[in-house]
């Protein structure tokens, strides 16, 4: 199985690169960032039908981070949620395909982009699945820079008090944000500690191993009556060797002999996972 | 043609202070590069202050700071800024007239791609509403530079909106009188008064060139401080010329239009037409794209300023 997600994520990898570079737009590093967490939620965790985008069971996402929406847009379309040729309108002047996630596209719940919402809205939906005895999950995906914002930790403080464990965070630990990285802007660490004393059950991944992603995805919630947080292990830009660590490379646009460059690395990656 | 964006011209213009004055301070919010205040941040290092993406926590420091004698200028979002801080701007800065700058970045529809999370087209209501403020856009960049000056001789809070791109020039040189609170007269006339404000004061100034052609003297005035209203210009334009048209880059409701429209109403009625942006999310697309789509352009104010003297 793994190795079909693996393939997977590097299509979308290539697939987002080359709709950020006609859009001439968009958040290269940190769409490459996240592609390994969404592409297990969509293709092997979460229940959901694509024919029915508002199935009543099904489970929710929030991409809370809602600039990485790149690699999001490019999961719905590959999934049928709307059609891959769409793709080209990202950005552009009248587009549905807007630079953060918008519920006009279906699959997508909510509208993001200023950073800090996510958590509570997730906190409001696992409330609603409780108060109505549903049995879905909600994924929320955060950034660690996001994690300056009040709201995270007054939201983080309610799903404990509500003993939400059908609720699911997980931090893009990148360790970087706009202007560098997390722990000089401001400092996180220790971080795992923070969440626990929140009252949220916390597990360490690395937010790109798609098996130990699956493993701690299908085993939460781990603790009856507790939220669970998963840090996310990252890497900024990831896929992409020149882009990797990157700051600079946020909301930077590769030019056309960058993206020859990054789509020639992701073919040799798919090359190796082949033989 | 100009190529540096007016946030650039504040950094600029806090640079060469800053240096003279250490209490001179700005404060970022992961923000210092699309705020072009990075330069600030290399040359004096310890007077910018970084507190991550915290736009509530940014307004309570600077409060703070600010009641312990700093000069703090804060440098965000214009988004983010005004609506995710407006109760710390409220309450700590505007309820206790503390001295703090507010500098709104990228506002309007600067981020007209990224949806309307990201387009602050909402400020100017809000701001307007809360005693206290001072809401300054400026149009250009020598503007810009006299406004940054005066503000550090400006005591209280203030509001300031810049765009995120540079935009073309509207004063020959930085060879004009600027007051804040006094509009500015770029064009003499008494067929229409055209008030506007921010960066659409280009679009206007144009239209007037237009309107020239057709016969239709157009005086064009630059509100660059909404609050305090200049209402004496508006009361006089009211008075000399037959109707007033507003161009605004902001909602339709609570911006420029609807203070003009209520000053003219209480004082001297006259007909008006209000160019802004409706009550919908705005769409997605490059600034000047919306600008046109919006009606936002010389064209179109010339054409609504034709229909709207024609009504008079
Ligand atoms: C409320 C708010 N403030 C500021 C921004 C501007 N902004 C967009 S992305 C970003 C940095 C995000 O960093 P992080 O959460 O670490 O995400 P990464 O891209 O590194 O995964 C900032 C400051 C925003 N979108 N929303």
């Amino acid at each position: 199985m793994e190795n079909s997600l693996l393939l997977k994520s590097i299509e979308i990898r290539r697939s987002l690169l080359k709709t950020i570079y006609n859009a001439n737009m968009g958040h290269t590093g940190s769409s490459l960032s996240n592609v390994d967490i969404l592409v297990t939620l969509f293709y092997q965790v979460m229940s959901y039908k694509v024919k029915d985008p508002t199935w009543e069971e099904r489970d929710r996402f929030i991409l809370s981070k809602g600039h990485g929406v790149e690699s999001y847009y490019c999961i719905l379309a590959d999934l049928g949620y709307f059609p891959e040729k769409e793709l080209d309108t990202f950005c552009q002047f009248k587009t549905r395909l807007i630079g953060h996630p918008n519920n006009k596209v279906p699959g997508v719940e909510v509208n993001t982009g200023a950073l800090g919402h996510g958590l509570p809205i997730a906190v409001g939906m696992a409330l609603a699945a409780k108060l109505d005895k549903k049995g879905y999950r909600v994924f929320v995906v955060m950034g660690d820079g996001e994690q300056a914002e009040g709201s995270i930790w007054e939201g983080a403080m309610a799903a404990s008090h509500y003993k939400l464990d059908n609720l699911i965070g997980i931090i893009d630990r990148n360790r970087l944000q706009i202007t560098g990285n997390t722990e000089d802007i401001m400092s996180l660490e220790p971080f795992k500690e923070k969440w626990q004393s929140f009252g949220w059950k916390v597990i360490e991944v690395n937010g790109h191993d798609i098996d130990e992603l699956l493993k701690v995805f299908n085993s939460t919630p781990k603790k009856k009556d507790k939220p669970t947080i998963i840090i996310a292990n990252t890497i900024k830009g990831k896929g992409v060797s020149f882009m990797e660590n990157k700051a600079a490379w946020h909301h930077k646009v590769p030019d056309k002999k960058q993206l020859e460059k990054a789509l020639l690395e992701l073919s040799s990656q798919e090359g190796d996972l082949g033989e | 043609m100009n190529k540096i964006a007016n946030k650039q011209i504040i950094c600029d213009t806090l640079i060469k202070r800053g240096k003279e004055n250490r209490d001179i301070l700005v404060l970022t919010s992961d923000s210092r590069g699309s705020a072009s205040m990075a330069k600030f941040g290399e040359q004096l290092p310890e007077q910018l202050i970084e507190v991550g993406i915290a736009e509530q926590n940014i307004v309570g420091i600077a409060a703070g700071l600010a009641s312990s004698g700093k000069l703090p200028f804060i440098a965000s979002y214009a988004a983010f800024l005004s609506m995710r801080s407006i109760e710390q701007i409220k309450v700590d800065l505007a309820y206790s007239n503390t001295n703090v700058k507010v500098v709104g970045i990228s506002g309007g529809l600067s981020y007209g791609p990224l949806g309307m999370s990201h387009h602050a087209l909402q400020d100017i209501a809000v701001m307007m509403a809360i005693p206290n403020m001072t809401v300054i856009l400026p149009a250009d960049r020598y503007e810009t530079e006299k406004m940054t000056d005066e503000l550090l001789k400006y005591c209280g809070p203030v509001y300031i909106r810049v765009g995120r791109n540079s935009v073309p020039d509207i004063h020959q040189s930085a060879n004009f009188d600027y007051e804040i609170g006094k509009a500015l007269t770029l064009t003499e006339g008494d067929d229409l008064t055209i008030i506007a404000t921010g960066e659409t004061v280009k679009s206007a100034v144009d239209s007037s060139k237009l309107l020239k052609e057709k016969g239709i003297k157009a005086r064009v005035l630059n509100m660059h401080t909404l609050k305090p209203l200049d209402e004496k210009a508006v009361i006089k334009a009211a008075q000399e010329t037959a109707c007033i048209l507003t161009v605004e880059e902001h909602s339709i409701y609570g911006g420029l239009g609807s203070v003009i429209a209520q000053t003219v109403i209480q004082n001297y009625p006259v007909p008006m037409k209000m160019i802004a942006i409706p009550d919908e999310p705005a769409i997605a697309g490059q600034q000047l794209e919306l600008f046109e789509y919006y009606g936002i352009s010389a064209d179109n104010i010339a054409r609504e300023a034709v229909n709207l003297v024609k009504r008079c």
